[in-house]
């Protein structure tokens, strides 16, 4: 098992000027904000890759006004979710701040924080598991990719995925909700 | 969290791809950035001519002096330096 740093303890690096805890937060947490804008605000590739860049571009400048360091996930979040209305303002011109946010917003991002507690986890098992897992649900990337990827055969692509998955569920429950705030 | 069943869990692996390579490349290279940018900044204070070359024309002024001068980069020179 990987010992992952939890979020509180990452940010704590950032803030202290450390280049790799800020490269390690970009990666822990750019499917989350890159799914609020494609998938929650419904953006653009352009807009949401510059809602992307300026989301992180801000938590890099304002990261020392973070009250909470375990709070960055929510934080991202709510960052995120500015821009992406300044952006749908900007491209429809005025509007009722009413019609700007789509209706199922609260669950899409909702099932994102869940999806990210899964990310979490899964950054947690053994390399072979997490690395298959990523390549076929996340990358969706097809057996024999995967077999020729990381030199197995493709036929064992399917029941490695299934261990793995039941790996990825011991973990999950093994873990208290407040570990899953945290992140670690 | 809730419990879930393999099928589940793969739903929501799936619920988060990962974005262009490139974007999460440029998020994690803004302390970098910040750090060209300062010494853009202080440079431009310090020696004329390379302030005169940059409101003559600043992105070809950032190219020869050797920065990546992309439009954010351009962008916050102008503005850090009221040009």
């Amino acid at each position: 098992m990987q010992v992952v740093e939890s979020d509180a303890q990452l940010v704590a690096r950032c803030r202290e000027g450390d280049d790799d805890a800020w490269r390690e937060l970009v990666q822990r947490f750019s499917r989350y904000v890159y799914a609020i804008a494609v998938q929650a605000y419904r953006l653009t590739p352009s807009d949401a890759e510059d809602v992307f860049q300026e989301a992180f571009a801000r938590a890099y400048e304002n990261l020392h006004k973070l009250r909470e360091d375990s709070a960055i996930r929510p934080w991202l979040a709510q960052l995120t979710r500015r821009l992406c209305l300044d952006s749908i303002r900007a491209s429809s011109r005025v509007q009722p701040e009413e019609s700007l946010e789509p209706q199922e917003v609260d669950d899409t991002i909702e099932k994102l924080d869940e999806a990210l507690v899964v990310h979490e986890a899964l950054a947690t098992l053994p390399d072979n598991c997490r690395e298959i897992l990523d390549r076929f649900f996340a990358r969706d990337e097809s057996y024999r990719s995967i077999g020729d990827a990381l030199d197995l055969p493709a036929g064992t692509i399917a029941s490695r995925i299934s261990r793995c998955l039941v790996k990825l569920r011991g973990e999950l429950e093994g873990r208290k909700p407040a570990s899953a705030e945290s992140g670690g | 969290m809730h419990s879930h069943n393999e099928e589940t869990l793969a739903e929501l692996l799936r619920t988060l791809p990962a974005p262009p390579e490139a974007w999460v490349k440029a998020a994690q290279e803004i302390p970098l950035a910040r750090r060209g940018l300062d010494d853009i900044v202080e440079r431009a204070r310090a020696d004329l001519a390379f302030r005169e070359a940059l409101i003559a024309d600043l992105e070809h002024a950032l190219q020869d002096a050797g920065y990546d001068a992309d439009q954010a980069l351009a962008d916050a020179v102008r503005e850090r330096l009221s040009l």
